[in-house]
């Protein structure tokens, strides 16, 4: 009996440390975003939401901007390789290999991608900085993360659904457009927003690819002049990037304040964009269930 | 539609050499890319936002990054501009700075700063001890009648102009100890470092610490870091700027340079602490 | 026009999808080329051997493409494994506590609010942990241990943990929950209390997991590139203890990469480094993908 009163208090002891551990944490992390986003107000200044190279208005929008840009190249893209390796692809060595290749580029260090998109999109094209080489490169980033979503939305379709629609005559890529890939939908577009919310903070892919300075003209909406906002071709500096170069303009007294405000306004981005896929995910995927 | 107003932009130009009407430069439109030494980024910054109030089409986007790159970018072409405190020679190949028209935009002034703590006593130091404090012999404020407090070197990379003429003329060619130091990436960086961490000793351009009080500036052999100073020849530790172009540079290019050189700007120049090219009583 | 062709409805499509495919295969193998393009340079036309990039501390590459200086990366290599590991050792005990309690003590707390706030944090830019940590870790070090610079192996290390600690933390929570409920059942069932169930039931049964979600996160810490160099100091020297500043690849790589000659030794020396980067990345994939060969949980065991 004694073994077992000794186990009992063991278990009591290593119960209250992994209380006390993940309550630790837990409170780490709260403390963490709570001191992120409280400086952040306590140095506000209204004209730091300006749309000028005071305020970080012009970040917020290249940012946003930057983020639209690169999903366009890695939805499509990410969905197709998902999709491919879920229905078409033969197993086999190709198929090994692809699925090696996407765990390669989930792991790459992004400053290697950046350099990558630098040497490809920048010097190899003889182009100059701008946010679509910067796009290019993020995409490359988040590209493995829509790929594998979808792979394993796809394989998670349960089986009558796929023999349902081909019993009744659909082709095999009828049956992945018109029945498969709407199924999917809420997990893949859960996907893809966690993976926007990664471009958001995406500074070091971008550091020789987008390039750290922003000059544009609200006014000017001439998309092949270059100060025009939406030109995708101009230079334009993000959020992230302007936390790291602000640590550069120690020339301005307010730099400190500018980072600040940037990490919390970054940092509110990025929450709102998780919550936001959660929320959806949830119902879509409860109004799918309940459509059924 | 850029072709368009380039041309349109030139028969402006043109215009403005016959006729000498100033206004018909309102055509100037464009983009101007440009990156290299930080301490020259303070003043493009500032003439790019002065020369947008007369041509706000152009756009200008500067970017730091240090002389190495300014000269690297412009060499390869992504950048129009490569801002540099060292002659192009010293980073490039031959051919390629063969390739790169020389702009000496203005002259700035280097300086050694150290911490707070440590400027409270240490306010002038010899040729000597400065080498000695670089190269590593003297480790402790002491040996040159500070507070008892290690030495902190805050330099910057190799690839840094500021560096290479600190290097040069405040250090006479020796060596910085690697191996030794905190490096930065650029001079705003540094400064930080060098407010932040006691016993530190850096070195930036003179117009980083035009409105920044929270390190000391060291006079070396007595002389002080001014620009009065550096245009009598008495301190040393000075070079040009120069904005690279490759090859001629473009319309809108030239027009902002030929702004930042131009009388009425000049003021501006010494305003940041910069010193004007024309006012040097001696040469390099 | 109704009913198209065969292909239009499959073949044409079933064509692209594959062609996408190959591209993702196409483009892996492209940035795997260019890194090794341009980082063996250092091997072929400046003559160094692989030998003195690894194990020598001395680094002088000279600027230009004349050569002859000297790319020992000892000290950036001996940075970032000393970072990483400490990162690991900091946050691979907190993670695992945190998975365990998320999924045997109280799994629903875990997966209503634990589970989700933990991902929550997966999210965070790295440039926000590191402007953090430059401006209130790196103060907070230098005074408590009373140094000259706060700037150190510590920093950096408490950075990368707090860092990856979601990542191994929510990898290590899906290993523990696939193993079968009826390892646990049975283990109750012969009177264990809970922690004997938890210590030699369900985490030898995770362990596979357990280590894929360990190295995960290491490969994260390993290619860290700005948060660490906020707060590494980047001093080009060993570390001689965990309060001293040293410097890292990924650091040398983002502020020396710009400013040095398109391929010049010193240039060329950075690539190196690049590839060195990719080469672990690829030798971490490699040893997940040993560890879950071998067998354990298969993932599909608890669905």
């Amino acid at each position: 009996m004694k073994a077992n009163e000794k186990a009992k208090r063991v278990d009591r002891v290593m119960t209250w440390i992994f209380v006390a551990v993940a309550g630790f944490f837990i409170l780490l992390l709260i403390a963490f975003a709570l001191l992120v986003i409280g400086r952040g107000i306590a140095g506000f200044e209204p004209y730091m939401l300006s749309f000028t190279r005071d305020g970080i208005g012009n970040q917020l929008f290249n940012t946003v901007y930057l983020v639209v840009l690169a999903l366009l190249f890695s939805v499509p893209l990410g969905i197709a390789t998902g999709v491919y390796l879920a229905e078409y692809a033969k197993p086999g060595k190709v198929t090994h290999f692809l699925s090696i290749c996407i765990e390669t580029l989930s792991s790459l260090p992004s400053i290697v991608v950046g350099l990558f998109g630098y040497l490809v999109f920048i010097v190899m094209v003889g182009a100059q900085w701008n946010l679509v080489s910067g796009a290019l490169a993020v995409s490359i980033l988040n590209l493995p993360l829509i790929a594998t979503t979808t792979k394993d939305a796809m394989e998670s379709m349960p089986k009558g659904y796929r023999m349902g629609s081909m019993g009744l005559g659909a082709t095999h890529w009828q049956t992945i457009r018109r029945v498969l890939l709407p199924a999917c939908m809420p997990r893949i577009l859960t996907g893809i927003i966690l993976a926007a919310g990664r471009v958001f903070g995406e500074a070091a892919a971008l550091l020789y690819t987008a390039g750290m300075s922003t000059d544009i003209n609200w006014s000017n909406w001439d998309i092949t002049s270059p100060t025009c906002p939406l030109n995708p071709f101009r230079p334009g500096e993000t959020l992230a990037l302007h936390i790291w170069a602000s640590r550069t303009e120690a020339i301005r007294p307010d730099a400190a304040q500018i980072a600040n405000f940037s990490s919390a306004v970054l940092l509110i981005l990025v929450f709102a964009f998780s919550i936001g896929a959660r929320v959806l995910g949830r119902r879509m995927e409860r109004k799918l269930a309940g459509g059924k | 539609m850029m072709k368009k107003a380039l041309v349109l932009g030139l028969a402006g130009a043109m215009l403005l050499g016959a006729t000498g009407v100033v206004n018909a430069e309102e055509e100037l439109s464009g983009s101007i890319t440009g990156s290299g030494s930080s301490a020259l980024l303070p003043l493009a910054q500032d003439a790019a936002d002065a020369f947008k109030e007369l041509h706000p089409d152009v756009s200008i986007t500067l970017n730091g990054g240090g002389s190495g790159t300014g000269l690297n970018q412009v060499s390869n072409g992504s950048v129009d501009i490569g801002n540099s405190d060292v002659e192009a020679e010293t980073k490039l190949e031959e051919d390629a700075a063969a390739e790169l028209v020389d702009h000496r935009v203005c002259v700035v002034t280097m300086a050694a700063v150290v911490n707070k703590e440590v400027g409270e006593s240490v306010t002038s130091l010899t040729k000597d001890q400065l080498i000695g404090i670089f190269t590593g012999e003297i480790t402790n404020w002491t040996e040159v009648g500070g507070p008892d407090e290690d030495i902190v070197l805050i330099t910057r990379p190799q690839t840094s102009g500021t560096r290479a003429l600190f290097q040069e003329y405040a250090l006479d060619g020796n060596e910085e100890l690697s191996g030794g130091s905190l490096e930065t990436d650029d001079s705003g960086t540094l400064l930080q470092s060098v407010a932040d961490n006691p016993g530190a000793i850096g070195y930036v351009a003179l117009p980083y610490l035009l409105n920044n009080d929270s390190v000391t500036a060291v006079a070396i052999d007595g002389v002080e870091p001014t620009l009065e100073n550096t245009y009598n020849g008495t301190y040393p530790v000075w070079g040009y700027e120069h904005m690279y172009t490759k090859g001629e540079p473009s319309e809108v290019v030239q027009a902002y340079i030929d702004f930042i050189m131009s009388d009425e700007y000049g003021a501006r120049i010494e305003e940041q602490g910069y010193g004007v090219t024309s006012k040097m009583t001696v040469e390099r | 026009m109704k009913e198209k062709s065969l292909f239009w409805k499959e073949h044409f499509w079933h064509g692209l999808i594959s062609c996408c495919g190959l591209f993702v295969i196409v483009l892996t193998l492209a940035i795997g080329a260019f890194l090794v393009y341009k980082g063996s340079g250092t091997f072929t036309t400046y003559g160094h051997s692989i030998f003195e990039f690894l194990f020598s501390s001395d680094w002088s590459p000279v600027d230009s493409s004349k050569g002859g200086g000297s790319v020992g990366a000892a000290i950036f290599i001996v940075g970032s494994v000393s970072t990483c590991g400490l990162a690991l050792l900091i946050a691979t005990p907190f993670s695992l506590a945190a998975a365990i309690f998320m999924s045997e003590i109280s799994p629903k707390l875990g997966t209503r609010f634990f589970r989700p706030a933990v991902e929550l944090f997966v999210g965070i830019p790295s440039v926000i942990y590191g402007w953090v940590g430059l401006t209130t870790l790196v103060p907070a070090i230098r005074d408590l241990f009373d140094l000259n610079v706060g700037y150190s192996v510590l920093a950096a290390g408490i950075v990368l943990a707090i860092m990856i600690f979601p990542t191994i933390t929510s990898v290590v929570t899906d290993a523990i929950k696939s193993v079968p409920n009826d390892y646990r059942k049975a283990a109750y069932g012969l009177g264990a209390t809970r922690w004997q169930v938890i210590y030699q039931i369900v985490m030898p049964a995770a362990k596979p997991g357990v280590f894929t979600g360990i190295i995960m996160g290491l490969a994260r810490a390993f290619g860290e590139a700005l948060a660490v160099a906020m707060v590494i100091g980047r001093m080009r020297a060993f570390p001689t203890s965990i309060l001293s500043p040293t410097t890292n690849l990924t650091a040398a790589i983002a502020s020396d990469m710009g400013g040095s000659m398109d391929g010049g030794e010193y240039n060329t020396a950075l690539w190196t480094m690049a590839l060195l980067l990719f080469l672990i990345s690829l030798l971490f994939i490699f040893i997940i993908h040993r560890i879950v060969g071998k067998g354990g949980v298969e993932k599909n065991e608890s669905k």
